[in-house]
């Protein structure tokens, strides 16, 4: 019983921080603010002190749930998410009205099934955490209920999501049908044992359940949600779910198609190995003709994805670390870009299209200076966290044999870093001044920018011991 | 006599009408109700299939699944209602906003 608990620690922390956020806006007196934010981040830095303290020894929680190594680190990279999300949120929720008690209380619930997604190793209780943490995001992405574009941009996003669940829900009852049960050991046990070809009916449900997965990613042919999501959502909201949201579905990802069905893997690979081909060129050559900013920065994300994408495809222990390594220096990258993108937003100018980082380097050097790491490092450039990421990745990649994929990863990254210049010259070179009123910077966004600055360089030049983290972390797993 | 691949089929066939009635209608509550056709399509196969290995577990999954669809069908009509009050329409064609 009491393991049980343990293992769901962290969960149940940033639960209870979700709960008390949304409770004390409640009852919160007049003309007196609840410190809310703060809440959050003590319930978070909660869950990653228990996450550390659980490191290793691997325990099993109802036997639905499991904080083995892996869920932890996704744990830290979900809890990273979510801290400097709220740290760059407190200057938002004041330009933009939001609620602020909502705002929290949801972002908290999305960590909560981000996390529980890592670590369910039932396909039902699977199914729960994507919901918990999709309808959340759905509600944040439309927090700003009186702009139509948000409430468009959340509408599409729940349409596509609902859709994709009721896909994912639909592999999970055949896997049910096949194999009587819907534990992941269960069906990793009966899939061995059948030595003979799969048939159709297995094939359907993993597919199924793939579709689920690849909506979630975003990979190609199931993106059409994302770039206008990303959009219409308010700036940070979009930060967090291109991350968390990415993070959560992929460690998912790997671990039901590595667990479970990975008897099958040479059935699934091909399949996923066109998809990933498709999501980095479609993400890349798209990505370049974009004028929005957040535009952009989504089909970056679509592109990210594709080589996420071949960490799965690879499925080996060094493919499997380079994920979970690239998911973390993806995150703090996208993370700080979008924070840049969101601090100088006013209320009447979003300060989302390229030429509205015209001249930035005159009136704001020091932002001008941050988005150029962060789009360096998204772009793939040394000593940065994305550097070492693509390298670690592609050279897995190469060492299973999928040479052509890391062919297709190298040249679409050598494209993407065109997009990404684009804003680095409109900042630096660029004649035109942007006539945009310079808001003031709160306190807690600096300490955000400063975190994820400092967290993309420590990635990108002494990244060998966030690399043996992953490396240990997916020892064993499978 | 009604097999278990009898409610399979049919099942397959009320998913695939729910998912084609994402694709063609046009109102934004009708593509509501299409996703919730899918969800349910789902929950006769979790039943039909609980019932055929003589397990409760497919019973037990449905209360599960209609709770989410309960939810997600509450976030769905206060985005509608959201939509609706910008444009005084229902058709997906208003939305026009976001475009690349």
């Amino acid at each position: 019983m009491l393991t049980d608990f343990q293992a769901i620690m962290p969960i149940l922390i940033v639960t209870l921080s979700a709960i008390v956020t949304m409770v004390a806006e409640a009852f919160q007196p007049k003309q007196e603010r609840a410190p809310l934010a703060g809440f959050g981040v003590i319930g978070l830095i909660g869950a990653a002190a228990a996450s550390v303290l659980l490191w290793g020894y691997d325990k099993t929680g109802f036997g639905v749930v499991r904080a083995d190594n892996f869920s932890l680190f996704v744990n830290l990279i979900v809890i990273a998410v979510g801290l400097l999300t709220i740290l760059f949120s407190p200057q938002v929720i004041e330009r933009e009205r939001i609620p602020p008690g909502e705002y929290y209380a949801l972002t908290l619930f999305a960590v909560v099934g981000m996390m529980l997604m890592a670590a369910a190793t039932d396909l039902l209780l699977l199914f729960l955490a994507l919901e918990v943490l999709s309808l959340a995001v759905y509600v944040l992405t439309g927090i700003r209920r009186a702009q139509f574009q948000s409430a468009e941009a959340a509408f599409k996003y729940f349409l596509l999501g609902a859709f994709s669940s009721a896909f994912f829900l639909y592999g999970v009852a055949l896997t049910y049908a096949i194999v009587g049960s819907t534990r992941l050991e269960e069906i990793a046990a009966t899939l061995a044992v059948s030595d003979q070809a799969p048939d159709g009916l297995v094939l359907v449900a993993m597919g199924l359940l793939a579709v689920g997965f690849a909506f979630k990613i975003s990979a190609v042919p199931f993106h059409m949600w994302a770039p206008d999501a990303y959009q219409g959502a308010p700036t940070l909201v979009t930060g967090f779910m291109a991350t968390g949201v990415k993070a959560a579905a992929f460690a998912a990802f790997l671990r039901v198609f590595l667990s479970s069905f990975h008897t099958l893997h040479d059935s699934w690979a091909p399949m996923l190995w066109l998809v990933a081909v498709a999501t980095m060129i479609l993400g890349t050559v798209v990505g370049v003709v974009q004028a929005n900013a957040k535009r952009m920065l989504a089909y970056s994300s679509v592109a990210h994805a594709g080589y996420l994408l071949v960490g799965l495809i690879v499925g080996t222990r060094v493919g499997e670390a380079a994920t979970l390594f690239y998911l973390a220096a993806y995150a703090v990258s996208t993370l700080g870009a979008f924070a840049v993108v969101a601090v100088l937003a006013t209320e009447e100018h979003p300060h989302d299209r390229v030429q509205d980082f015209a001249g930035l380097w005159e009136s704001r050097p020091g932002l001008a200076a941050l988005m150029t790491v962060f789009l360096l490092s998204l772009g793939g450039f040394p000593p940065l966290a994305g550097f070492v990421g693509k390298w670690y990745i592609f050279s897995a990649a190469i060492d299973a044999g999928y040479v052509w994929l890391a062919i297709v990863g190298v040249l679409t990254s050598v494209i993407s870093v065109f997009f990404y210049l684009r804003i680095v010259v409109m900042m630096y070179m660029s004649d035109e001044r942007a006539l945009v009123p310079t808001p003031a910077i709160t306190r807690s966004a600096v300490a955000g920018l400063t975190l994820a600055l400092v967290a993309v360089f420590y990635l990108g030049l002494l990244p060998t011991h966030a690399i043996e983290l992953a490396l240990t972390s997916v020892q064993g797993m499978f | 006599m009604v097999t278990l691949d009898h409610y399979l089929i049919l099942s397959a066939l009320l998913f695939a009408i729910g998912t084609v009635g994402v694709f063609l209608r046009r109102n934004i509550i009708t593509l509501l109700l299409s996703v919730e056709i899918m969800l349910n399509a789902v929950n006769l196969t979790f039943v039909a299939v609980g019932r055929y290995l003589g397990s409760v577990d497919g019973q037990i999954i449905v209360f599960f699944v209609m709770t989410v669809a309960a939810a997600e069908a509450a976030v769905g009509l206060a985005l509608v209602i959201a939509i609706f009050r910008h444009g005084e329409t229902l058709s997906p064609d208003a939305f026009t906003s976001l475009k690349w």
